[in-house]
């Protein structure tokens, strides 16, 4: 009698397992993005690949303005373009909404592969802009810890320096923008090549903040207009 | 994932519906303003949507029907033109008769004869009325005003004249003709998909004078400039629908799902823009006729007798990759989760002669489009930036030969070559 209780206690208990493990595998939008974590990681942690971004704890609206420029090809990458061409906002949005709430352990600051001089010129723009040159520092907007803002600045931590340098490049160029009025289009403009690899090599060396988590909206107010963001 | 391809559209993505307007203005008949009726533009907004004008005649994420798409085609790019009723640059001074003379003759009002990028041979099958009430919407939606862009055709296609030729060789005139012998099911959905639907101009084999033969019709083809596979709707070794029941057919039609495979690619632009919007009726008409074409065809083949040393060797990689990379969804017997994970044992699309399809799902991934019925779908990762050619032909000859499946080998530079594939 007691062996077969025994036995009962040992399969229900294998049963509950079995069950939760089926239901956490079974997280529907976590299987819907499967398609994304080939370059993004499952939780959005990012991959070996640096010029694919980390999107876990991005503000949601932030990653839905992505998937949508993607979609409708303001932002240009092809494989992207491609991937969301058919896919309605409320289908983009679930996506947007998953990664934003993954918290996965930032990566290890980057170890700079620039000279020191290059680093404090990265310092400087990053933290004081050059106002001469109309240039606002990241701080401004991304905020005095780069965590970014709600509900559409993006953080700027867990981003490998090709990456950060790449995106600021496509701004330049125009194949990437932003809703009018694009301001990361009117800063990067303003940007020299020798900024750009500067500021990128500066931001992947920051170590991770106790608090990761992008500020609630309206913690500071904005130096310019922006098209993605309340004012 | 996606697995049953069936991809219409944008086979002439290139030849669609480019029409450049080089008529002289026309007078304005539209002085006085009417009401328009309703029910006739409500009704004209749905047959739009039935004829995917907005595939071609729209620029992704630009203003309704303003045209100005490129189509690359073999012969240059076309640009699509503006057909909101923009009385300078768009169709606003057209009467509802010229409009009819393009779709049944492809003729601009002037008379200049529009490049069959316009699926005029399709359209030609369209009824007046059908036609009109197409033209009493596109007058109510806004006008925008965007003269057209020339085409930038290479030389001797730049020529005109040189379009009499195609038309002889391939243009038949003239409105559907019901069959009696038929449902009224079939024939509504003969009319659809020889019609509005323009399924022809993917599925259909095009030469290289850009022309395709009735006596080929829906006998599949490769999409030119896109590399993407129009599969035969007549076998049922490739889309051909014969054994699927009226239900699983209805289905890939109307939310781009269904038990045994997903559209991808072109067809899933065809699904999003237009098949979603028609009615149950219509679609389920669509099916019997489709499935009527994939009747009678010849039984399925077996599995090829395996194999050579070399695919021997590929096969058995292919299975290392398989199990590492897609077991997880598609299960190690390749039964799938349908409908989220397609199956791939005994799916048409991937077992069917060309590998095109099946190579570029592993490269590239996709989504089915997001629809009414299916508005949250699940996706397939690209591979192209992990998988080294030769997995990519491993795992690609693996998934057409396990599980009994029929399909042939791919080698490493066929994989290869389709990394360079347009993906937009």
């Amino acid at each position: 009698m007691m062996k077969q209780g025994l036995s009962f206690a040992i399969f229900a208990w294998a049963f509950a397992c079995a069950t939760l493990g089926w239901a956490q595998d079974r997280n529907p939008v976590a299987e819907r993005v499967l398609a994304c974590a080939s370059c993004h990681g499952a939780q959005g942690q990012g991959t070996s690949d640096v010029y694919f971004p980390r999107l876990a704890g991005k503000p949601a609206g932030y990653l839905f303005h992505q998937l949508v420029a993607f979609r409708d090809k303001r932002r240009k990458y092809p494989p992207m373009n491609y991937l969301l061409e058919y896919q309605p906002d409320a289908s983009l949005k679930q996506m947007a909404d998953y990664f934003a709430a993954q918290s996965p352990p930032l990566p290890p600051a980057a170890i700079p592969t620039v000279s020191n001089d290059v680093l404090e010129r990265g310092k400087t723009l990053v933290t004081q802009g050059d106002p001469q040159r109309g240039i606002p520092a990241c701080a401004r907007c991304h905020g005095p810890s780069f965590t970014g803002m709600e509900p559409a600045i993006p953080g700027l931590l867990g981003l490998r320096a090709r990456y950060i340098a790449a995106q600021l490049g496509a701004w330049r160029y125009g194949t990437r923008t932003a809703i009018a009025p694009d301001c990361m289009q009117i800063v990067a403009g303003h940007l020299t090549e020798a900024d750009v690899t500067a500021v990128a090599a500066w931001l992947s060396s920051l170590p991770a903040p106790a608090n990761a988590s992008p500020a609630p909206q309206g913690s500071w107010a904005m130096p310019l207009k922006c098209g993605s963001e309340p004012n | 994932m996606g697995k049953l391809g069936f991809s219409i559209t944008l086979r002439w993505n290139w030849l669609w519906c480019a029409a450049l307007l080089i008529g002289l203005p026309q007078p304005s008949f539209a002085g006085a303003s009417t009401t328009p009726d309703m029910a006739l533009v409500a009704k004209g907004e749905y047959l739009a949507r039935a004829g995917d004008c907005i595939a071609c005649h729209t620029t992704p994420g630009d203003k309704l029907f303003a045209g100005g798409r490129p189509m690359l085609t073999p012969f240059g790019t076309l640009y699509t033109s503006n057909i909101t009723p923009d009385p300078e640059t768009g169709i606003g001074n057209w009467t509802a008769d010229q409009f009819y003379g393009a779709m049944h003759t492809g003729r601009f009002p002037d008379g200049g004869l529009m490049y069959p990028a316009m699926p005029f041979g399709s359209y030609t099958k369209v009824t007046r009325a059908d036609s009109d009430a197409i033209f009493a919407y596109l007058k109510t939606i806004p006008p925008v005003h965007r003269a057209n862009r020339p085409h930038d055709l290479d030389f001797p296609y730049n020529n005109r004249s040189l379009i009499l030729g195609w038309r002889t060789l391939y243009f038949n005139e003239g409105t559907y003709k019901p069959d009696p012998s038929k449902s009224a099911d079939w024939n509504r959905g003969a009319y659809l998909v020889e019609g509005l639907g323009h399924c022809a101009m993917c599925h259909t084999a095009i030469n290289a004078l850009g022309g395709s033969s009735e006596s080929e019709a829906f006998q599949g083809g490769l999409i030119p400039m896109q590399k993407w596979y129009a599969p035969s709707l007549t076998s049922n070794k490739e889309a051909g629908l014969g054994d699927w029941s009226i239900e699983d057919i209805s289905d890939l039609l109307r939310t781009g799902i269904s038990r045994h495979g997903a559209v991808y690619g072109p067809m899933a632009e065809v699904v999003y823009n237009s098949l979603q919007y028609l009615s149950s009726d219509d679609i389920r008409a669509m099916a019997v006729y489709l499935k009527s074409l994939g009747e009678g065809g010849p039984p399925q083949a077996n599995a090829p007798a395996l194999p050579t040393d070399v695919s021997s060797l590929l096969m058995s990689l292919g299975r290392t990759v398989y199990e590492a990379r897609c077991a997880s969804c598609h299960g190690s017997d390749g039964a799938g989760k349908p409908p989220k994970y397609p199956p791939l044992a005994g799916n048409q699309s991937i077992e069917m002669q060309s590998a095109v399809n099946p190579t570029r799902m592993v490269l590239n991934g996709g989504f089915p489009p997001g629809t009414q019925g299916n508005p949250y779908p699940y996706g397939m990762p690209p591979f192209a930036q992990l998988l080294s050619d030769d997995e990519v032909a491993a795992v690609v000859t693996y998934i057409r030969q396990a599980w009994g499946n029929r399909g042939t080998p791919i080698s490493s530079q066929q994989a290869n070559e389709l990394r360079s594939a347009p993906l937009n």
